[in-house]
């Protein structure tokens, strides 16, 4: 090892992987670690998590029903991101407007859109993005969220609004320049957002550990100036807690917060042909389901007396009897005209496109 | 009326914009305190306060990403890239996300964006920094380019581009900057955006350039009017081009050479002589004639002085066309 009288690498790297403990409270085991946050919460805040998490479990296994049977288009599965995902956007306000990845439909949907939304927008229908969410469509662009992310928090602060802007991308996410640009930039103007980096494991099929050399993503805030914490993304009750808090802090006027998530992806990256077993095997697996989050708080549900198989069972019809419902209404939206198309372009259509959208309009009306 | 140079015409526009809508915003690197390492900016923070006219870090996907936030928030945002070679940092800021926005949304949301950059070649910077990438930019929907050849246009359609609610890459020649001046109206007006402009009107031969081009185009007319009566068109925005006001004079002419700076491959030339070709082809009795550079990278600065084409060889390929 080569050594140095003037500075020590070895420790200032040794110094980057020592973490603090990611905050959880309830482990897998769902025994209760933080007694005090837990007791912050009610047995009807209780039931209320445990029912958007069977919520988005059946969104999940209806779409990919739905899927399967060829009725969707894009789907980017969800199933065991549920803590991460509803405990973080639960802590959203309507005011506030979020900036989701193509994973975070179901916080989408928390925030406003409508299931038939969600639909049209897996089938690549415009009528998917005319939602009443302040809120950006899916990003596709990985990244491109956070840069816009900056702008939107530094718009809501211009405006004296007492919202903040709330975005989402994963482990693979971190590794995009843009990703650093609207760190930055929102550290920069200490402007009211939070990131939120769901670390799944996995972009695709590269494995978190190929993305990077930093000992955790929460650590890429740090160098933009933004204080981050990594959470146990399988216990929904301290996604929630951490995300709460971040909005308090970030409203307070204290500038952007990043939040990672350790969770992860079941199934797929998308229904389009991902197999996950090319890169992945059952033994890598089996200990996140052990982990899931589901089966976590149902256990503390049950002791308490707060729920049943049955009652479960039953909200699961429920559910997915409103997702059949959502895919019917979907079903009755008439197709895309390009004479639209071009309309939506731009405000003011150039001349050439007026012509353009003349002979569509003649074609569509025959 | 007073004489002023490109640089303070688009002063004077910012100043009005920001003046008349409190929605306008201008930020970028080093348009605050510096001015703009051009000035076009200068004077605007001291007038309109920092969160009006302020720094960015240095990143332009974050200016860019930026201002597509800042227009879903009910904002007007005027970001400035500060030379166009760097807006290959933000391609998709630009053409994937700005241009599109009213597309996705149905216009439920959209980022009324106004990007300003200098570009174009003669003034011997560093590499990257006088590219003519119009030709990029041109095939994006749902994005206007506009390129002004004057003082005075680039005031009236810096105006224009700001109030439009579509998004606008509003290209500046470097080289104009400051070697042009115009008698500028103190206040208000504006140049209507997609409309070409006849600047010299003539019977023998339609010239069609844009940006600095027009400037020597209209050289040549002047050079050449005992011989002949040479029509001159500014485009003024390139992307959409006005092929009406082409397609009126060149029915008159029967002749066109169309110029411009940038490398001949897949641009806003082509796009002109394949709108005639397709649709006015009857109207010509030569060949379309082309003055555009080399194919080449763009030249380092001391090869930019043969590289890029001028009055010599607008005047060459005209002459061809006047005796085909």
């Amino acid at each position: 090892m080569a050594q140095s009288s003037v500075v020590d690498f070895d420790a200032i790297k040794k110094n980057l992987a020592d973490l603090p403990k990611p905050i959880q409270i309830l482990d897998e085991n769902s025994k209760v670690v933080d007694k005090e946050a837990f007791d912050s919460f009610s047995d009807d805040d209780l039931v209320e998590f445990m029912k958007k998490m069977v919520w988005e479990r059946a969104l999940h296994e209806q779409t990919m029903n739905f899927s399967r049977q060829g009725r969707m288009g894009f789907y980017a599965p969800t199933e065991g991101e549920e803590a991460s995902e509803m405990g973080t956007v639960l802590a959203m306000k309507k005011q506030d407007y979020l900036l989701p990845a193509y994973r975070d439909v179901p916080q989408l949907i928390q925030h406003g859109a409508t299931v038939t939304e969600a639909y049209l927008w897996s089938r690549g229908h415009v009528v998917g993005n005319k939602y009443e969410a302040r809120a950006m469509m899916p990003q596709i662009i990985i990244g491109a969220a956070y840069d816009e992310a900056a702008g939107v928090a530094m718009g809501l602060k211009k405006n004296g609004e007492e919202a903040i802007a709330f975005t989402y991308t994963g482990d693979g996410g971190t590794s995009q320049g843009d990703s650093y640009e609207g760190m930055n930039f929102a550290g920069a103007f200490q402007v009211p957002a939070l990131f939120i980096v769901q670390n799944n494991g996995f972009a695709i099929s590269t494995p978190r550990n190929k993305q990077t050399a930093a000992p955790s993503l929460a650590q890429k805030a740090v160098a933009a100036g933004i204080p981050s914490v990594q959470v146990d993304g399988m216990d929904i009750l301290a996604c929630y807690k951490v995300a709460k808090a971040a909005r308090d802090y970030i409203i307070a006027g204290n500038g952007p917060v990043m939040i990672e998530t350790l969770t992860y992806r079941y199934g797929a990256h998308s229904s389009a042909g991902d197999d996950p077993s090319r890169y992945r095997t059952e033994e890598d697996t089996k200990p996140w389901h052990e982990k899931d989050p589901l089966i976590r708080l149902r256990k503390v549900l049950e002791d308490k007396g707060l729920w049943s198989d049955e009652q479960e069972d039953s909200l699961v019809d429920e559910y997915k009897a409103t997702f059949k419902d959502a895919i019917k209404e979907a079903d009755a939206v008439p197709v895309d005209k390009v004479s639209d198309m071009l309309k939506r372009t731009f405000e003011i259509p150039t001349p050439e496109m007026r012509k353009e959208i003349e002979k569509f309009e003649a074609k569509e009306s025959n | 009326m007073a004489k002023k140079t490109y640089i303070k015409a688009i002063t004077d526009a910012l100043d009005i914009v920001l003046d008349e809508d409190p929605k306008t915003l201008i930020f970028g690197e080093d348009v605050g305190k510096n001015g703009g390492v051009f000035r076009t900016t200068q004077g605007l923070q001291d007038k309109y306060g920092e969160d009006r006219v302020f720094d960015t870090p240095l990143a332009e996907s974050g200016i860019l990403g930026l201002a597509t936030g800042l227009g879903v928030t009910g904002w007007r945002p005027i970001p400035e890239i500060q030379f166009m070679g760097f807006s290959f940092e933000a391609i998709d800021q630009i053409a994937g996300q700005e241009a599109r926005m009213r597309f996705r949304f149905d216009g439920k949301q959209h980022s009324p964006v106004t990007i300003r950059t200098p570009y174009g070649g003669g003034t011997h910077t560093a590499e990257m920094h006088a590219d003519n990438l119009e030709n990029f930019f041109t095939g994006v929907p749902g994005l206007r380019v506009v390129m002004p050849s004057n003082p005075y246009d680039a005031k009236g359609l810096l105006i224009s581009s700001v109030e439009s609610n579509d998004p606008v890459l509003f290209m500046e020649n470097l080289k104009l900057y400051r070697s042009m001046k115009d008698d500028i109206p103190e206040g208000k007006y504006t140049v209507p955006l997609d409309q070409a402009n006849v600047v010299q009107e003539g019977t023998d031969l339609t010239i069609v350039a844009y940006g600095a081009e027009v400037n020597e185009a209209k050289k040549v007319a002047d050079k050449l009017k005992d011989k002949a009566s040479i029509e001159v068109i500014d485009l003024r925005t390139v992307s959409p081009i006005d092929t009406d006001t082409i397609f009126k004079s060149i029915e008159k002419t029967h002749k066109v050479v169309i110029v411009q700076e940038a490398q001949k491959m897949a641009g806003v030339g082509a796009q002109v002589a394949s709108a005639i070709a397709e649709d006015a082809i009857l109207s010509l009795d030569a060949p379309i004639g082309r003055v555009a550079a080399p194919n080449s990278v763009y030249p380092f600065a001391q090869g930019e002085d043969y590289w890029i084409p001028g009055a010599d060889e607008i005047e060459e390929k005209v002459n061809e066309i006047l005796n085909y």
